[in-house]
């Protein structure tokens, strides 16, 4: 139906561009010059205003209906039943009403799903009729207001540059969104249980203790977590970065041409394999590999090591680490380069004594935006490194980090409304932690940037 | 003349390629010790690629290619047992653009003597930093900002500071890529004090494309057309009795 | 001349070709080389990475890409509904001496719930030959798969010299063979035992250890605490003697002489004898008797002369495996009589997820892919490339700008996961969004998606040259219409060669989905953006999370479908580059 819907809208859109286009051809008679804008842009001003109207009357409509039916339906709840009790009430209600497998069948569901459908019913047909006639409404209008000295042109360029600045507008309100769904959560989460202890607890086991839907303060630590993420990541740095950055200096100041059309590509494959491959390679291939190489010197290693994860991770950021630094590397002014070769130095002092220095801030950005990326990182952990909270500095044991945490929370058999507080509050960490390696990051690039451009 | 007769390099024959480009036809050249020569010429006549091979310099550019005889005292400078790392140490070079490391002023200097060790502690360090600076006529700019970063200088005392630099490393030839052409008129004409004062102790060999600078600072001047050398004497006579029709042309300014 | 020269020259000119200078200058060219040697090291470990990741997916890809199948005759009856129990029925007719319950049903697992798909299908297209019995090919279950594809170790065979001289005994057969025909048989059995009794012994020192400890904490101890303790202690102990005495009477057996029949277990490898067509197991064995039962009759008992009958080990003892003896037994006969085919797995490409292996394919999850990026495009490719117009041509410089470039920089570097939390939090819970529908993850993918297609699409607007600006707004266009006449057709192709490198990255991505549900497991194909869905990426992790075995090579082939799919995005994208790509 709601398809249907916006076909229409989409047809009265197409329809409105070239009934306007004509009417200004019309009016233009033999002189088309007469006419302010040209027929086209008539025919776009009319066509962008009834989209405009009709499609947004859909989606917000939509949008807006959606929390309002939700708002009837949770209000029209028996009372004395728990949050818990009444999400699986609602979901169960609708479930039943579309058709769908619900947890159980009873007289209250039943209510929730009579609700539902006739909720939904007005919902559907309410917006498809409204929309559809506010975009005739608006076509007709702006239709009446095609004339030989009327500014078609000046109107649509406005519409147009609306939407540019509107679609400009979204990335902020992201970002925005980001914090905002992050923080709601974790302040719900925050509102039981202390921040320091959150902070600065050594048990992470949240939900064990679930009572009544409140968890156990103490066992809510995150030191745990945050100490294998560490780990990790000190493990994938160590990994990436020589890697990483003699493969930038090797091709930036000794590969020939030929070597650099070699090698650029295969690190450039290397960046575009999806994570949840690297993922499989580091739980089937090199843990397994590790293992029995540690149980074949005598090592006890865990087959979901933080080596296994931090190797892999560290593979994964090789290529992020050398494109980056052999950009900066490049960056450096090839007048530098021949001061120092000027005075007899050897490519290796030229390097190690000018080149390196000068692109210090640079690469160290490198470094920084590699350690956030390490740090987000989701997939290889989840599929290599362990579920269990273990504190340790041992790379041979198995670890758990934030980002596996978060998943095994949201996507684990725990009621959400339980779950979310933590892996909210785990979310918003991992979002402040990142951004201020990418603040710190691209700072230390602009500077870097105003010496040499 | 004050030019002593002693040659520093004779360059027979000498072709540069730039992959299909034929940059330098085939010229010949002897370049005299303790003096200064100027080479000058239009945009594009090869002056600064001729330069460029005196130390080598072209070796870091991929399609560059260079063939004939370059002799600096008598050995040649592309033969096979030459490092240009070596070479580069004893024909010393100050670039168009200032381009001081951005490091201090006292480790832009020091750079070279590190490198090739030519001071054995701090205090002959320390000395050959002063006595470079002081031969730049830099050192009392610049004595009580030793640690302060080279960038931070103005145009004049980096292109200075850049030829301090080159002369720490303690070099028989200095080439000069156009110092001037990247400063005011009152750093120029100290620079220029200065290279004619280096003339006296170093073969010097500058690149201008200012014929007034030429003929103020040099002894010899040499006149490259398209990539030949047309017309080589002293800068007096270049100037007041060219023998060669583009010389004449380019001295007269009608073209250039 | 010369001489002058030198003469005449400073007093430290010759030192940079003094032979101090030279010897200096030996060690500064080696420090070089050491670097530039470090170089190649790094590039040389990257390249390693990268062939260990590529060959382990191809490898395991080439296992998926065949399957194996069962070629037995089968009877369906006209109005035949039960096609598994029609394979039961075949199976059991193609092998009668299959009796007993739990013999039967491992007759059964090696046909995969799969194995009826074919039949049904035949009968909806009206193509099914019902009434007489017809040769019918049923798809193997994944295990017996693996046992076909030597997953579980290859058997061994011992070819015979002497003669074989069988005795029946009840259900039994006595085996009688010269000159210690089945001595290798006992010394690998009795090795086996050896390394139980070694892992016994360890265990044994396990319980010592624990004892040891707990007795050095007993002195600080009172109370409960100490009762526990000592409680804890008495059950070590009597552990660690059964553990001793276990290992003892294991020692008994394998000091036992050559002649004393060895019980085998289900602990120790197997051991077949093939003979008279039929196949034995044996059950206790000494150097020159051994007892068997039958799991393919033989056709005759008469003594089977040297060379006509042989004996087969598996290494692995059938408790670490799960294909079992009879299974074995079955499929080593069918496989002497051609009755096993493999044949290409074009399966894999239409049919969707399942629980069963051998049926699960990526049909489901490729189209789920295709919905999302389909949602993705829609959205960031408008949104994105207005967003970099605006950025680039009309936003004053001001402070407001300036923020949402930082922002846009910012949003680049956020992890994908936190994506997945504001797509949770916004399109799911406050929108109502469909869970793990496409449309949920392709609003979730287009923002992610955004920043790059931004910066990509800026940068390849500001490089579109001034000149053209001022030549259109020279001949009276108007702003906008310079930018979309001229500068936009410009910079297309740099814009089109960003956005599929962003898709590409959005068709790669998983975290971000398994926060929106995308990870449930869904067998239907989705016929739209708000049908319940997965993604390749996400299938592909489910898969690597399965136990069963047979999943890893599905999970290698859906890593290879990806990748090719990625392969040809990027490749796209660079053709794009180098035909369009214009220096000013």
């Amino acid at each position: 139906m709601l398809s249907m819907t916006a076909l229409i809208i989409l047809i009265l859109t197409v329809a409105g561009f070239f009934m306007a286009r004509n009417r200004a051809v019309i009016l233009g008679g033999e002189t088309p010059a007469l006419l302010h804008s040209r027929p086209v842009y008539h025919g776009g001003y009319v066509c962008a205003r009834t989209a405009i109207a009709g499609f947004g009357v859909l989606i917000v409509g939509l949008i807006l209906s959606n929390i309002a039916i939700r708002w009837a339906l949770y209000s029209g709840l028996p009372g004395g039943l728990s949050e818990i009790e009444r999400d699986l009430l609602v979901s169960d209600g609708v479930a039943l009403a579309s058709g769908a497998l619900a947890s159980r069948t009873d007289e209250a569901r039943q209510a929730v799903a009579t609700l539902y459908g006739y909720l939904s019913t007005i919902q559907v047909w309410g917006l498809a009729l409204l929309s559809v006639c506010i975009a005739a409404l608006v076509l007709a209008r702006s239709l009446g207001q095609v004339a030989i000295p009327f500014r078609a042109r000046n109107r649509f360029e406005r519409i147009v540059q609306v939407m540019l600045i509107v679609s400009s507008a979204i990335a902020v309100l992201t970002t925005i969104g980001i914090v905002a769904s992050l923080l709601g959560q974790t302040l719900v989460f925050f509102s039981d249980i202390p921040v320091w202890k959150f902070l600065f607890g050594t048990l992470w086991s949240p939900l064990s203790g679930v009572h009544d839907g409140t968890m156990d303060p103490e066992k809510v630590g995150a030191i745990p977590l945050f100490a294998g993420t560490v780990l990790i990541t000190v493990i994938a740095m160590v990994v990436a970065v020589p890697v990483g950055l003699f493969s930038a200096i090797y091709l930036s100041d000794f590969a020939s041409a030929r070597a650099r059309s070699i090698i650029k590509p295969m690190l450039e494959i290397l960046a575009g394999i999806p994570t949840v491959v690297y993922g499989f390679f580091a739980a089937i291939t090199v843990a397994p590999f590790l293992r029995d190489t540690g149980a074949a010197m005598g090592l006890s290693v865990s087959s979901e090591s933080a080596l296994a994860a931090g190797v892999v991770m560290g593979i994964m950021i090789i290529p992020f680490i050398s494109s980056l630094s052999d950009d900066v590397i490049n960056a450096v002014p090839q007048s530098l380069r021949d001061g120092s070769y000027g005075l007899g130095a050897t490519k290796a002092e030229t390097i190690r004594n000018v080149i390196l220095p000068a692109a210090l801030p640079g690469i160290m950005s490198a470094v920084l935006l590699g350690v956030s990326r390490a740090i987000g990182e989701t997939m290889i952990v989840v599929m290599a490194a362990g579920q269990g909270a273990n504190l340790t500095a041992n790379p041979l044991e198995a670890v758990t980090t934030v980002t596996v945490q978060i998943v095994a929370l949201i996507t684990g058999d725990t009621e959400a409304s339980t779950a979310a507080g933590p892996a909210f509050a785990l979310g918003f960490t991992l979002f402040c932690i990142t951004l201020i390696f990418n603040i710190w990051a691209l700072r230390l690039v602009r500077k870097y940037r105003e010496v040499y451009d | 003349m004050n030019t002593s007769d002693a040659i520093k390099f004779r360059c027979e024959g000498v072709n540069v390629w730039y992959g299909d480009t034929h940059a330098i036809k085939d010229n010949d050249i002897d370049i005299h010790d303790k003096s200064v020569t100027a080479f000058i010429g239009p945009s594009g006549c090869g002056k600064s690629t001729f330069l460029r091979c005196l130390n080598r310099m072209n070796d870091t550019i991929d399609i560059c290619r260079v063939t004939g005889s370059l002799l600096l005292d008598g050995n040649d400078i592309y033969s096979r047992d030459i490092d240009p790392v070596q070479l580069r140490a004893r024909v010393g070079m100050v670039f168009q653009k200032p381009n001081p490391f951005p490091k201090s002023i006292y480790d832009n200097v020091a750079y070279g003597p590190r490198i090739h060790g030519l001071a054995r502690n701090k205090a002959e360090l320390d000395t050959l930093v002063e006595e470079s600076l002081s031969a730049a006529g830099l050192w009392d700019e610049v004595k009580d900002r030793l640690a302060a970063p080279g960038t931070g200088l103005s145009g004049g005392q980096q292109q200075r500071l850049c030829i301090a630099r080159a002369i720490a490393t303690k070099p028989e030839v200095l080439l000069m890529d156009e110092p001037c052409s990247a400063l005011d008129p009152i750093a120029t004409e100290t620079v220029e004090e200065l290279i004619s004062g280096l003339g006296e102790r170093y073969c010097v060999v500058i690149v201008t494309h200012s014929m007034q600078q030429a003929n103020r600072i040099s002894q010899r001047t040499a006149f490259f057309h398209l990539g030949n050398l047309v017309e080589y004497d002293t800068t007096n006579a270049i100037f007041s009795t060219p023998k060669d029709d583009r010389t004449v042309g380019y001295v007269s300014g009608r073209f250039g | 001349m010369t001489d002058a020269v030198t003469d005449t020259a400073p007093a430290t000119a010759s030192f940079h070709a003094s032979d101090e200078a030279t010897a200096r200058l030996k060690k500064r060219r080696a420090s070089e080389t050491r670097l530039r040697l470090y170089g190649v090291i790094a590039i040389a470990l990257a390249a390693l990475a990268l062939v260990a990741l590529l060959w382990n997916i191809v490898s395991r890809t080439m296992n998926a890409a065949t399957e194996h199948y069962i070629a037995i005759d089968a009877t369906i009856e006209e109005d035949e509904d039960d096609f598994l129990g029609v394979v039961k029925k075949s199976a059991r007719g193609a092998f009668p001496y299959v009796s007993g319950r739990s013999a039967k049903r491992e007759l059964y697992s090696l046909f995969s719930d799969g194995a009826a798909d074919d039949m049904r299908q035949a009968k909806e297209a009206g193509t099914l030959e019902t009434g007489e019995a017809v040769p019918m090919r049923f798809l193997m279950s994944d295990t017996a798969d693996l046992y076909m594809r030597g997953e579980f170790g290859a058997l061994e065979t011992r070819a015979s010299e002497g003669a074989l001289t069988i005795e029946e005994d009840g259900k039994k057969v006595i085996l009688r063979a010269q000159s210690g025909a089945f001595a290798d048989a006992l010394g690998l059995a009795k090795a086996g035992l050896a390394r139980e009794a070694d892992s016994l012994r360890r265990q044994e020192a396990r319980q010592a250890v624990g004892i040891a400890t707990l007795e050095q904490r007993l002195p600080d101890l009172t109370g409960d605490e100490r009762e526990n303790t000592l409680a804890q202690m008495t059950y070590f102990k009597s552990e660690q003697a059964r553990f001793a005495a276990e290992a003892t009477a294991l020692d008994a057996l394998i000091t036992g002489d050559r002649d004393t029949r060895l019980a085998l277990s289900n602990r120790m490898a197997s051991f077949f004898v093939a003979a008279h067509g039929g196949i034995l197991k044996l059950t206790e064995v000494s150097a020159e008797t051994a007892l068997a039962i039958p799991l393919v009759p033989m056709q005759t008992t008469e003594t089977a002369p040297g060379g006509a009958w042989s004996l087969h080990i598996l290494d692995r003892p059938e408790i670490g495996r799960p294909v079992k003896d009879r299974q074995i037994a079955i499929l080593e006969t069918l496989k002497d009589e051609g009755r096993i085919e493999r044949v290409a797995n074009w399966k894999f490409f239409s049919l969707s997820d399942s629980t069963q292996p051998e049926i699960a394919g990526i049909k489901g999850a490729l189209i789920g892919s295709l919905w999302t990026m389909l949602v993705t495009f829609v959205l960031a490719f408008p949104i994105g490339v207005s967003a970099a117009i605006y950025l680039e041509e009309f936003a004053p410089k001001n402070r407001f700008t300036d923020f949402i470039e930082v922002n846009i920089n910012n949003l680049a570097a956020v992890p994908s996961i936190v994506f997945g939390l504001l797509g949770l939090a916004v399109f799911l819970n406050f929108f109502g969004v469909p869970r793990s529908s496409p449309l949920a993850g392709g609003l979730v993918l287009a923002l992610m998606t955004l920043p790059t297609v931004i910066i990509a699409a800026r940068a390849a607007i500001r490089a579109v040259p001034p000149s053209i600006r001022w030549a259109a707004m020279g001949i009276g266009a108007s702003k906008t219409q310079t930018v979309f006449h001229h500068v936009l057709p410009l910079a297309m192709p740099g814009i089109l060669t960003g956005t599929i490198i962003g898709m590409a990255q959005a068709l790669g991505e998983t975290a971000p989905l398994l926060m929106i549900g995308m990870v449930a497991f869904i067998t239907a194909v989705p016929e739209g953006i708000t049908d319940s869905a997965t993604v390749l990426p996400v299938q592909i992790f489910n898969w690597a999370n399965a136990s069963e075995r047979a999943f890893d090579m599905r999970t290698a082939a859906a890593i290879a479908v990806l990748l090719a799919f990625l392969v040809l995005m990027n490749a796209i994208a660079i053709i794009l580059r180098k035909r369009f790509e214009r220096r000013w």
